[in-house]
């Protein structure tokens, strides 16, 4: 039985390797892919356009500017001459903001008052004005801080002082690489399964497999191993890019790594055959593959947070193996996570694993 | 033009043929009604960039003072902080971070009350307020900074009421976000959102259905027949057309009506920029389907040159001005950017015509260039 399920393992990595298309979408495409995805999919906010309206004559209103010049968060500043200027600029989605000083900045300041500035940022692109707004309160605090030993004026008596632990610098592409590693093994465990399977059945050759004296568990091991192989190929090749050309810092263990991704392909390979044991042509695998990967990449903490979702859909995550990997990978890359953090989250994988594998062999054997 | 009688009965019952393919077929149906809403509402609800609460440790090395007592219930009667767990030592709460129970931890160290009592005039004496953020997600941890930031800001507007020791500020920042004053991050991920569903609808099926007709030869079967090229085109297209812009009402009155995303511009406005948006999508799927002319070769295609892009390279959730240049320039040759810029300020702004207007004639130039493409195909295949 074994040297059975052998051949097959060997006659379908033949079929992946020898088709020109498939190696180039198993192999060429990820890589391109990693590379086009980490530098799209940021939500950090650079190359900033900011617009600056000083109606202040004294010489703080002009100070302050100059410090907002001097940092290095805006990369272009446009100098607002008039206050109907600034409504057009937001509109047209010229500058992501206005920075307005008050006429009475300077004067406010040296009379003991707050000096008052108004911000008005575009809401079409909240978060990156929120977090712009974020860096104007930085240039603030160092402007007061300025202010009172010119001035001798009295400080807050607390301050608050910020440290982002495992990446300083808040480096965005070390948060996205491990999660488009994740995303695009999944994408490959249910091409290899799902659209291979389908395409089998459509031209007929799955019928041939079925007459062989291979079991029907047989048949699908000879399917799972395979697309298992391919994906940890896969998953290696994009592991070496992230450290040696994206250089994102692996802390964690690389056993433990290994076999949350065995584990993980196992359960994405177990979906993408559930797929095929119901899709009759390629199109019905196609969409099932689409109906999947877009609800599931969309609430797996991909580009935004699983906390930030209604808990209904928090809760309908937890059948999600994605969501699972991108937390084990996070916490490998950059946290050193211990393997005890990690076990539950190994465990509800190898859960889906093993559910979807038998239902799929079960519903395979039923509709033959 | 003036067409002939003949010329329109051929375009109509092509028309109808299409309609009635498109109807009859139940996977059709799956993509263009099923999967759009399935999209709206992950898009709509699972897509949300607004921080609901930061989860938090507290570490108190001092809880006796009534500065660090007041400081506490401040973090805990926020709905912004949602307090974890309390501890002495860092050592206990740093853990909680590495297994992302908490996105923050806040240390109040022992001398911070006593050095608070007195407001100080240098910086290096200032009583300090330690936060520690989980980077490893760096969008939260921003947020995350800023939520902590507020609320000690809160608490020192209530100290000083409290204790009379208000120091003024000596900046005082107003922010305004203007068109979305309650920084919904839904009110732009919604219509951004439009753009994949046109392009699945547009793109997607019109590929698998043009290719299909491919591989099973009856496109050859209809070139044998009197029918011209554009005719065939638009026969082709207008069912898909017209199904789009339907999907677009049916989410446009979702959108309003069920998850209360303001509507500033004007229904002609977002006609236009649909219809316009539309036909690029269709041309692209008609390009796709005839290069490949086989269904699994143009759904990796739709998917890798259509659908990935329109979702990662629009501005949908990602900045485009936060990317590379060479991936910035890329980005001009997808229809999505135009359209995502247009529709977010069609409903978020009004109707900015000086901003529509460029963004539509730039759709236009992409479609224009895909259906040319398509025809010189079309046509060596023929010759």
């Amino acid at each position: 039985m074994f040297f059975r399920v052998w051949a097959l393992i060997i006659k379908e990595m033949q079929t992946l390797w020898q088709d020109k298309r498939t190696r180039f979408v198993l192999i060429v495409s990820p890589i391109i892919q990693l590379l086009i995805f980490s530098n799209a999919a940021t939500l950090a906010v650079d190359h900033i356009r900011i617009g600056v309206f000083n109606r202040d004559n004294g010489k703080l209103g002009y100070e302050y500017i100059e410090r907002v010049v001097g940092s290095s968060y805006f990369n272009q500043i446009f100098f607002v001459k008039k206050q109907s200027d600034i409504k057009p600029l937001i509109d047209e989605q010229k500058v992501y903001g206005v920075i307005v000083i008050d006429p009475q900045f300077s004067k406010d300041i040296l009379a003991g008052k707050s000096g008052q500035i108004q911000l008005l940022m575009d809401g079409r692109q909240a978060n990156a004005t929120q977090i712009i707004s974020g860096y104007i309160s930085d240039i603030s605090q160092d402007f007061s801080k300025n202010m009172a030993e010119k001035y001798h004026r009295k400080l807050q008596s607390s301050t608050v002082i910020v440290r982002h632990q495992f990446n300083p610098n808040l480096e965005f592409k070390w948060f996205t690489i491990p999660s488009i590693l994740g995303t695009l093994l999944a994408l490959t465990g249910i091409i290899v399964t799902a659209l291979a399977v389908a395409r089998e059945r459509e031209m007929g050759t799955f019928d041939q497999l079925l007459v062989s004296p291979l079991s029907m568990s047989n048949i699908l091991l000879g399917k799972t191993i395979p697309a298992l192989l391919v994906g940890l190929v896969q998953g290696t090749l994009m592991f070496l890019c992230s450290i040696f050309i994206f250089h994102v810092p692996f802390t964690g263990s690389l056993g433990l790594f290994y076999l949350a991704m065995i584990i993980y392909l196992l359960a994405v390979i177990g979906i993408g055959l559930f797929i095929s044991s119901l899709v009759k042509t390629q199109q019905q695998a196609i969409l099932g593959a689409f109906l999947f990967m877009v609800p599931a990449v969309s609430t797996s903490g991909f580009a935004t947070s699983v906390q930030n979702m209604p808990v209904w859909l928090q809760d309908a995550s937890l059948i999600n193996p994605i969501r699972y990997f991108l937390v084990i990978v996070r916490g490998l890359y950059l946290k050193n996570a211990p393997f005890l953090d990690l076990l539950p989250y190994l465990t509800a994988l190898a859960v889906i694993a093993i559910v979807t594998l038998v239902t799929a062999t079960w519903f395979f054997r039923r509709r033959m | 033009m003036i067409m002939s009688r003949l010329a329109r009965q051929r375009l109509s019952a092509l028309i109808v043929k299409e309609s009635l393919q498109m109807i009859r077929d139940p996977s059709s149906i799956l993509i263009a009604f099923v999967l759009p809403i399935i999209l709206l509402i992950i898009f709509g609800l699972g897509l949300s960039l607004d921080t609901t609460a930061v989860k938090v440790a507290i570490v108190v090395e001092d809880s006796t003072t009534p500065i660090t007592q007041n400081l506490l219930q401040s973090f805990y009667d926020s709905s912004y902080i949602d307090v974890i767990k309390k501890t002495q030592t860092m050592q206990a709460a740093e853990p909680l971070l590495v297994a992302g129970k908490v996105n923050a931890i806040v240390d109040i160290p022992s001398y911070f009350a006593s050095r608070n009592k007195v407001a100080k005039k240098d910086a290096n004496k200032q009583a300090e307020l330690f936060v520690k953020t989980d980077g490893s997600d760096p969008n939260l941890a921003n947020f995350s900074a800023n939520y902590i930031k507020a609320i000690w800001q809160l608490w020192l507007k209530q100290e000083a009421l409290v204790e009379k020791r208000w120091v003024t500020p000596i900046v005082n920042i107003l922010p305004r976000y203007w068109y979305n004053e309650e920084l919904k991050s839904r009110n732009f991920i919604f219509p951004s959102s439009f753009a994949l569903i046109l392009i699945i609808i547009g793109a997607l099926l019109t590929a698998l259905v043009v290719a299909r007709e491919w591989e099973r030869g009856t496109m050859e079967a209809l070139f044998a027949t009197p029918i011209r090229l554009s005719e065939l085109i638009i026969g082709k297209l207008l069912p898909y057309f017209i199904l789009g812009l339907g999907t677009i009402v049916i989410c446009t009155m979702m959108a309003i009506f069920v998850f209360n995303v303001p509507f500033r511009g004007s229904f002609f406005a977002l006609f236009i920029i649909s219809a316009v948006y539309m036909l690029s999508s269709l041309s692209l799927g008609l390009l796709i389907s005839t290069i490949t002319k086989d269904q699994f070769i143009a759904s990796q295609m739709t998917t890798i040159i259509a659908f990935l892009p329109s979702l990662l390279l629009s501005g949908f959730i990602f900045e485009i001005s936060s990317m590379p240049a060479w991936l910035q320039a890329l980005t001009y040759i997808i229809p999505a950017r135009y359209f995502v810029t247009c529709i977010k300020t069609v409903f978020m702004v009004g109707d900015i015509w000086p901003l529509l207007l460029p963004n539509i004639f730039c759709i236009s130039l992409i479609t224009v260039g895909l259906l040319g493409i398509t025809a010189i195909k079309t046509q060596k295949r023929l010759m």
